[in-house]
């Protein structure tokens, strides 16, 4: 029998399958379990079904969406707060899972914290609690978010019930523009297929600019598979994977690093492997992309002009989505986006807040000044020393923006760092959801580079244009 | 959990697409405790202005409507954030279903996971029944899971698919993590050939 062609995708789906039932439900055995201080109904659940935590040796964790940036001194947070960050430590020690808590310098988002100590690896089954999980795809994993009934299971059980998704494949081929980064590439593709357009599909990202792509890259890539709406994101391992991953804390060491590099090889989709969704892409056309509206599909290239629901062939449906969004975010059709006046600038949160985002960042902010208000806020204890290393705090602090301690911040309203009602924020995070920064916030997403652009002109700024100072 | 099997009640027409789950409920409620209930929080920013008081154009505030037990949405119905409290939300305001062109894959696994029926049926029928009920033509829908069929009081009936498993787990009102520990022997032998094929993942012993 001929042997059969499989995807990426395939081959990590079939090696953690434990049982499958009639009708395609299949009982998926989970590699690492990553937690965060949102996980306390997951413990609260287990404990009502009078389980333990099956595998705290796969279990590790990080406080980061309820987490002040100012302080990470308890007391000075609300005590609402105080009191999810606190349980998260209690349940922790509880239960043996591996905290990196507030005292520890490997603290941080899970997402930036999990590849960064080489948790996150080829071939394995990552989940948490938390949407933009698919970030881990980035080394070649099956990653996706869960709500809190599957956290429950996994901790109870190490396994999820999954139906198999289909598979997508998403190529990019050419050089990119300077200053173009995986953000402006990630936004490219969701204005593309729409925010519902990978719904029931697992996206593997191929061609020769993935390939060129850093670690960093292609985890901020990942990271917004979910905005598209599939389930997860990922990319073949190569040899910039394993790069990254040598000497890693938790990477294999010695003999089991050359059988885990038998394994990580055999992975990549098999030549002649078939994808029921096929998209190409042409590096060479991406241009720096900024939101517009209240999803992330609604974006445009910085030299674009704000649709009118009014003209072209438009849908009855989309007609009404953008007549809401324009009137969310207070915007005139027709007018170009360049310029578009911006009150305030946030560079962090899971998909841009690694050492690379912050060096593209500090490059476009080095010998400027900020003209409104500009937080930085490194995604990690380690991404911040590494910074600090590198003197890309005081190129922020001299150009008046304030560096801050990791933590999700303002990607999500939920920790002090807010967006006022009406403001424009220009946002390296991941979504521009109507009040997701805030209520009544007006979120533009954008590249790292695009976002410094912002904060030193106070306007939304072709960063190709601006380039650096010096 | 709660038995689901079929329900006729009230429905909301809700006319729009990619209803995220931080409409559903905005992230500043999360730290809520769970028995304090979510029901309030439900679609806040939209329910309610700046102040406080109702935003009385709001479908949520439409007599009509007033004791629904469904809503009838558009395509990507929960899409966004994983928060389980937007099943929690809707649930405690008293919806037990949701009828809707597609879902968010997250917020339908977290629906089938509380009893939340996620029916998916095509958009041309959603919003036929969209807007037969704004139109006022019925307020109720009769979603029998057993029959896996939705019936409107004009004779109309939409059959639906679901996977048999998540189905008889509905019917029953089995607890999914109960289920699963039928299945502890297969789970065990899968571990230890797991854990003897991937030693490099046990956790080294100093952090």
């Amino acid at each position: 029998m001929k042997e059969t062609v499989r995807t990426l995708y395939d081959k990590i789906w079939a090696r953690h399958a434990v049982v499958t039932r009639e009708g395609g439900l299949t009982l998926l055995h989970v590699g690492r379990h990553y937690i965060h201080d949102g996980s306390h109904a997951g413990f609260r659940e287990l404990a009502r079904l009078g389980l333990k935590l099956r595998r705290p040796d796969r279990t590790f964790g990080s406080p980061d969406h309820y987490l002040s940036t100012l302080t990470h001194d308890l007391t000075q947070m609300t005590a609402e707060r105080a009191r999810v960050i606190q349980v998260m430590g209690d349940n922790a020690s509880a239960s043996g899972a591996t905290l990196f808590g507030l005292d520890d310098v490997r603290q941080g988002i899970m997402h930036v914290v999990g590849p960064e100590q080489g948790l996150t690896q080829p071939g394995m089954v990552i989940v948490c609690g938390d949407s933009h999980t698919a970030t881990h795809g980035a080394l070649g994993a099956l990653a996706f978010g869960i709500g809190a009934s599957e956290v429950a299971h996994v901790m109870g059980t190490q396994t999820l019930w999954q139906k198999k998704s289909r598979n997508m494949r998403i190529s990019i081929n050419g050089r990119l523009q300077r200053w173009v980064s995986a953000k402006d590439i990630i936004l490219a593709i969701i204005a593309r297929i729409g925010i519902g357009g990978g719904v029931g599909h697992v996206i593997e990202y191929a061609g020769e600019t993935i390939r060129s792509l850093s670690i960093e890259g292609r985890l901020s890539l990942c990271n917004m598979s979910i905005e598209g709406g599939a389930r997860a994101g990922m990319v073949a391992p190569d040899d910039s994977t394993f790069q990254y991953l040598a000497g890693r804390p938790y990477a294999p060491q010695r003999a089991h690093w050359d059988s885990a590099m038998t394994y990580w090889k055999g992975l990549p989709s098999d030549a002649g492997a078939v994808f029921d969704t096929e998209l190409d892409l042409d590096a060479k056309d991406i241009e720096p992309m900024v939101t517009w509206g209240t999803n992330p599909a609604q974006a445009l290239p910085i030299s674009g002009r704000i649709p009118d629901p009014a003209e072209g062939d438009v849908a009855a449906d989309q007609r009404r989505d953008m007549g809401k969004a324009l009137e969310y975010m207070g915007l005139q059709p027709g007018v170009p986006i360049e310029g578009l006046r911006i009150d305030r600038v946030f560079i962090g949160s899971c998909t841009n807040s690694r050492i690379e985002d912050l060096r593209e960042a500090a490059r476009v902010a080095d010998g400027r000044k900020a003209l409104i208000p500009a937080l930085v806020v490194p995604g990690s204890g380690l991404v911040k020393a590494q910074a600090e290393a590198e003197g890309l705090h005081r190129v922020f602090i001299d150009a008046g923006f304030e560096w801050r301690l990791p933590g999700c911040s303002m990607c999500v309203g939920m920790n002090g760092d807010t967006v006022a009602p009406g403001e424009h924020c220009a946002s390296t995070s991941n979504r521009n959801f109507v009040g997701r920064q805030g209520k009544g916030a007006r979120t533009h997403l954008l590249s790292p580079a695009m976002a410094a652009a912002a904060a030193v002109t106070g306007r939304l700024t072709d960063v190709r244009r601006l380039g650096s100072a010096s | 959990m709660k038995p689901f099997v079929r329900l006729q009640a009230c429905a909301i027409p809700y006319d729009a697409s990619n209803v995220d789950t931080d409409q559903i409920v905005p992230a500043r409620f999360l730290s809520r405790a769970r028995q304090d209930g979510f029901g309030g929080q439900l679609f806040h920013d939209l329910r309610f202005g700046t102040d406080g008081t109702p935003n009385a154009a709001f479908i949520l505030h439409d007599p009509a409507f007033r004791d629904a037990r469904i809503i009838v949405a558009d395509e990507n119905f929960g899409c966004g954030s994983s928060r389980e409290v937007a099943v929690w939300a809707l649930m405690d305001y008293g919806i037990q279903a949701v009828i809707a062109a597609s879902f968010g894959e997250i917020f339908h696994s977290n629906s089938l996971k509380n009893g939340l029926l996620p029916v998916t049926l095509p958009a041309g029928v959603t919003r036929g029944l969209r807007n037969a009920l704004l139109e006022g033509s019925y307020r109720h829908l009769d979603i029998d899971l057993h029959g896996q069929v939705v019936r409107t009081p004009d004779g109309e009936e939409h059959a639906f698919a679901i996977d048999p498993l998540r189905r008889q787990l509905l019917l029953q009102g089995t607890d999914e993590i109960q289920f699963t520990l039928e299945h502890k022997a297969e789970l065990d032998a899968f571990e230890q050939d797991y854990d003897r094929d991937f030693p490099w993942l046990a956790r080294p012993a100093t952090g």
